[in-house]
């Protein structure tokens, strides 16, 4: 291998091994040092407490409904994005993005606002006697709205990329336009699909700011696992607060760690 | 061997429905509210003493979080991409951690390490300082979650943008700035300029992170987002909405700005 030639590289991995310290590193290692100056009785009282069961209930199952919902949604959204041509295309397309450029607080409050029985969307609802706000599934639209972005823009870019020659060869073979889609493009964004998936999952399961709002945080019925989080800070219980934060985060990460190896396995039988 | 014209006017039409009823009427919503009880309140709300403290110290805080970050992402994307080493997935990993982190239990770590209780809780009262409760601590947490932004958007800017040409400004003689100035910075502006206006969106709008290290100390330790939820609880709608309106604009502006970054990288690459 030819020797690399290239400055800079001391500083800038210096730089960057100490900020991944400072700010990674140590805070997540002080977190797991903190439960474990717990012992094991105490932490399994906390994280198994009635209220604290509920929570990790609710947060597991809005978010993934909306991570679901929006795997269907986004993957609708990003193939008409790619594939067909219409007024306001451009626009649409940046508009995607508009839950990350929004403070979260501000997309809550709006939504609890326009779902709240009052609220423009609410009044309907209420009439038909499903109230949204202060439900769970006023946590699945808040959710729905904060992870849109993340199937769409894992999508598009693989759809835009898929060679036009397969699925023409697929078609003139004598395949529908559906068996095309099924057993020649879907596979192809399965592991993009997974990964936006588990992107809004990850996202949602941690989500404060947009659910705080519009969840009613009902203890035992609407209360999501960060505002519990919030709620034994504010009773200065940082012990039971960390301990729910490290049983939220492994959930996190298994999930992560299972999508990963789900989208090895995939692209594996792809191969053969 | 397009699709059914149906099915494809059906799927359009899915599209706008959906784009209209959960992204463009709830935008719509927040100005209309703001505006819902004239100019006149409008400005009161956006003039009020607490509410331009809540913008400075919001603006206070991008601007310190924002550069640091930009300088951690540019230094993180050149050892990545351009040198071999070991361990370079984890780094990648760790990088990228702080999305699958709960903001919630972002803000809980910098107060197991600050508050008076904390690992260096009795130093930081020794030396008189506040960290927790205090602008330090707002900035501490915004770094933590907005961290990731600015390196993910240049790692695969500069991993398509190779070595080479960097490796021959060497060979001719330029020095490290030089060569990153006149090679490296022309290629990777438009990714670059992206990750920072990502960054600060993200750094502006912080919410649960922000909310458990601020105390929430009127006039003092409250950002933009913190004032409105206040504004809000205390039925206050038509305040609590016009603040939300000018951090709206801003997220309408950096959709704009990202959609004319795409087209001059679409006509440039062409």
């Amino acid at each position: 291998m030819k020797k690399n030639i290239l400055p800079g590289f001391g500083i800038t991995m210096g730089i960057t091994t100490l900020y991944v310290s400072l700010f990674v590193l140590v805070p997540i290692s002080l977190l797991l040092i903190k439960t474990a100056s717990l012992s094991l009785d105490e932490f399994i009282t906390i994280v198994t407490n009635e209220r604290v069961m509920h929570a990790y209930k609710v947060s597991l199952t809005t978010a993934f409904i909306a991570a679901f919902l929006n795997a269907i949604f986004g993957l609708l959204l990003a193939w008409v994005l790619v594939r067909y041509r219409f007024p306001g295309r451009r626009i649409i397309d940046g508009l995607i993005d508009l839950p990350f450029a929004l403070p979260t607080a501000v997309a809550g409050m709006t939504l609890a606002a326009l779902y709240g029985p009052e609220g423009w969307f609410g009044q309907f609802f209420q009439k038909l006697g499903i109230p949204i706000a202060y439900t769970s599934s006023g946590i699945v639209i808040a959710l729905m709205f904060i992870g849109l972005p993340f199937v769409v823009r894992m999508v598009q870019p693989v759809l835009e990329n898929l060679p036009k020659e397969t699925e023409e060869a697929a078609t003139s073979l004598g395949a529908s336009r559906f068996q095309t889609f099924h057993k020649v493009i879907f596979p192809e964004i399965v592991p993009a699909l997974l990964a936006g998936f588990s992107l809004a999952l990850a996202r949602g399961l941690g989500e404060y700011g947009s659910v705080v709002f519009i969840a009613g945080n009902m203890p035992m019925k609407t209360e999501v696992a960060p505002l519990l989080i919030m709620s034994k800070l504010e009773q200065f219980d940082y012990a039971g607060a960390t301990a729910i934060g490290v049983v939220m985060l492994l959930l996190s990460f298994t999930f992560l760690i299972i999508i990963n190896i789900l989208q090895k396995w995939h692209r594996k039988h792809e191969l053969r | 061997m397009r699709e059914h014209k149906g099915i494809k006017l059906a799927l359009i039409f899915t599209m706008y429905g959906y784009i209209i009823l959960f992204l463009l009427v709830p935008l719509l919503f927040i100005f209309t509210k703001a505006l819902e009880q004239g100019v006149a309140v409008y400005l009161a709300a956006i003039l009020d003493e607490e509410a331009r403290s809540a913008i400075r110290l919001t603006l206070l805080v991008t601007a310190i979080t924002v550069p640091l970050n930009t300088l951690f992402g540019i230094s993180a994307a050149w050892a990545i991409t351009k040198f071999d080493f070991k361990g370079k997935q984890l780094l990648l990993s760790l990088i990228e951690l702080p999305f699958a982190v709960s903001p919630v239990i972002a803000g809980l770590m910098f107060i197991l390490f600050f508050s008076p209780s904390g690992v260096l809780g009795t130093v930081i009262t020794d030396f008189g300082l506040r960290i927790i409760f205090s602008v330090p601590g707002i900035v501490l947490a915004t770094m933590f979650v907005t961290l990731p932004f600015v390196a993910r958007e240049l790692i695969p800017v500069m991993e398509a943008q190779g070595r080479a040409e960097e490796e021959a400004a060497i060979s001719l003689g330029a020095n490290g700035f030089q060569m990153f100035k006149r090679v490296t910075l022309p290629a990777i502006k438009w990714g670059l300029l992206y990750g920072v206006i990502l960054c600060s969106a993200r750094a502006v709008g912080e919410f649960g992170a922000v909310s458990i290290v601020s105390g929430r100390i009127r006039g003092m330790t409250n950002t933009m987002p913190l004032h409105i939820e206040i504004l809000y609880n205390e039925y206050q709608f038509a305040a609590a909405f016009a603040v939300a309106s000018l951090m709206s604009l801003l997220a309408v502006i950096t959709l704009f700005i990202k959609v004319w970054i795409e087209h001059r990288t679409h006509t440039s690459t062409r």
